[in-house]
């Protein structure tokens, strides 16, 4: 695992214990994606977080925001202090982002299905203003259930948007209540470019990431691993939403030291 | 009040570039004329309203201003979810123009009706609910309002009333001044409330916009805190907004709109209209009763 990788994962889990609250799990599977994404993909400026002259992120999957507020304060965005405010009464990090808080923020997200839809309007935007920016929407595999998510894929086809790209965050979430099957497949079938990857691989990710077509969306299936990077937690159902003891989250801490 | 719809809006798109509408299918042969002049900003996204409201929503994001079209059900309850989440929580403009609430479309049943369109989307924190009486009030609320930065919805009737009033957003006209009652009539029930009631010595106050509503012409407007509130959709809707206006002042209000049930017959509006008593005689009936009351 990368350095800042680790970092930023104890950052995690210390922004948890301030009021027990986070999908620690969430945010680790889908941190190696953030990361590269953030770190040598997006185009973007943390001074000017509005700037037109950026790529744009929407994590369509919001619960997962422990991560994207660990990635922008790591990029400068806000302090990284402000992570151990995380879901207190007055912090602007809440357990689902609020574009209207939080700088880098493109989207307030929390109800599943949303994501996309707006990612498609965005694309569509950019390209009505001749803009050559990208735009990149992250959802889960469970979030996939959700209709939105294929009428997004059919407006998209439709609309030959290749400024857009949806990473799929296969943590198999999904696998207890619907069966999702080949997602990469789904999305071809819908006239999407699509292609399978080991979402913890970080040449992989960039590479994936970096490629898109003219006239056609993107889907990148990035295969993972709910709370990777710590042991008891991988895929281990009773870590979705919940905040680790003194105990255990010392135990945690070494294991990411 | 469609006609005036494609009017308003292709006059608009060519003198604002911003403006960007979406279709769920419906109006497309009215906005042929749109689709060729202008190709990159009118789309027929089709049967897939939830998409396209958090695709304007997405449009609305990058400085665009949309416009999405459907019949009420589908515009607004099928998607309130991203009405309120992608919209009013977001703080994004745009417009949402719906035909066919209550039972402008009777004949196709129930799940072409909307008469709930109005009660929901007033709890929606952010939400402007406009209703406009004719196609020139349309006009002038729609121009002044499309670009505010809110959501907004236009609910355009199948009727329209005879005369038309230089309505304001946000503003209720005084028709009239009498002392026996104060009537409240929103949008296309001014028809009725004229015919059945201009003869009374009553105050009319004309609503085209119900979100956010005008108190104070309200307030001032009320010799002796007597209120019938016609609406046309589910009655009752405002009422929160009167006993708001009225505080601790006691009141007596009375209700005709349409109400809280099914309506499983199919015929035309009139046919429902006389059912429910949202006619001429029974509004001059209901606040006959109000005036009479101790």
């Amino acid at each position: 695992m990368d350095a800042p990788l680790k970092l930023l994962k104890r950052q995690i889990l210390a922004a948890t214990s301030a009021t027990g609250e986070g999908h620690i799990a969430s945010a680790f599977s889908i941190l190696d994606i953030l990361w590269a994404l953030y770190d040598r993909v997006l185009q973007f400026d943390p001074k000017h977080p509005a700037s037109n002259d950026r790529d744009r992120f929407i994590l369509s999957k919001g619960h997962g925001s422990l991560a994207l507020y660990a990635v922008l304060a790591e990029k400068g965005f806000f302090p990284p202090a402000e992570l151990k405010n995380f879901c207190t009464y007055s912090s602007f990090l809440g357990g689902h982002p609020d574009r209207t808080k939080v700088p880098g923020v493109e989207a307030s997200t929390g109800s599943l299905g949303h994501g996309l839809p707006l990612g498609v309007g965005v694309a569509l935007g950019l390209r009505i203003h001749a803009s050559n920016r990208r735009v990149f929407v992250m959802v889960g595999d469970a979030e996939c259930n959700e209709g939105t998510i294929w009428e997004s894929a059919l407006l998209a086809a439709h609309h030959k948007l290749g400024n857009l790209t949806c990473i799929v965050d296969y943590n198999h979430s999904t696998d207890r209540a619907l069966g999702m099957g080949d997602i990469a497949e789904k999305f071809k079938a819908f006239g999407w470019a699509a292609t399978t990857i080991n979402g913890h691989d970080s040449a992989a990710i960039e590479s994936a990431l970096r490629a898109h077509e003219e006239g056609r969306p993107t889907a990148v299936v990035a295969e993972t691993v709910k709370g990777k990077g710590v042991m008891q937690m991988e895929n281990n159902p009773a870590w979705h939403h919940h905040a680790p003891s003194q105990e255990e989250l010392e135990a945690m801490l070494q294991e990411l030291a | 009040m469609r006609k005036q719809f494609v009017r308003t809006v292709e006059d608009l798109m060519a003198k604002d570039e911003r403006l960007v509408l979406l279709l769920g299918d419906i109006g497309v042969f009215g906005f042929r004329n749109a689709f060729q002049r202008f190709p990159t900003r009118t789309y027929n996204i089709g049967v897939c309203e939830q998409a396209m409201t958090g695709l304007a929503a997405g449009l609305s994001k990058e400085g665009l201003v949309p416009v999405i079209h459907s019949i009420a059900p589908f515009v607004v309850e099928r998607c309130y979810e991203q009405l309120k989440v992608d919209f009013c929580y977001q703080k994004l403009g745009g417009n949402i123009v719906s035909v066919g609430g209550s039972y402008d479309y009777a004949a196709l049943g129930c799940t072409h009706h909307c008469p709930g369109d109005v009660a929901v989307l007033r709890m929606l924190p952010g939400m402007e609910i406009v209703v406009p009486g004719t196609p020139s009030e349309y006009d002038r609320l729609f121009r002044s309002t499309y670009a505010d930065g809110h959501p907004t919805y236009f609910r355009l009737s199948e009727r329209s009333n005879p005369e038309s009033f230089e309505v304001v957003f946000g503003r209720a006209q005084v028709l009239k001044q009498g002392k026996l009652a104060t009537v409240i009539a929103v949008g296309t029930t001014l028809t009725q409330v004229l015919e059945g009631v201009n003869d009374l010595d009553v105050t009319i106050l004309y609503y085209t916009t119900v979100s956010p509503f005008d108190a104070e012409t309200l307030k001032h407007n009320c010799p002796n805190n007597k209120v019938l509130l016609v609406e046309p959709y589910y009655e009752g809707v405002l009422l929160p907004d009167i006993m708001t206006a009225f505080a601790l002042s006691p009141i007596r209000v009375e209700t005709v709109g349409v109400p809280h049930r099914f309506l499983t017959s199919y015929g035309d509006q009139e046919d429902h209209d006389q059912t429910i008593g949202l006619t001429a005689s029974g509004i001059r009936s209901r606040l006959e009763k109000l005036i009479h009351a101790n």
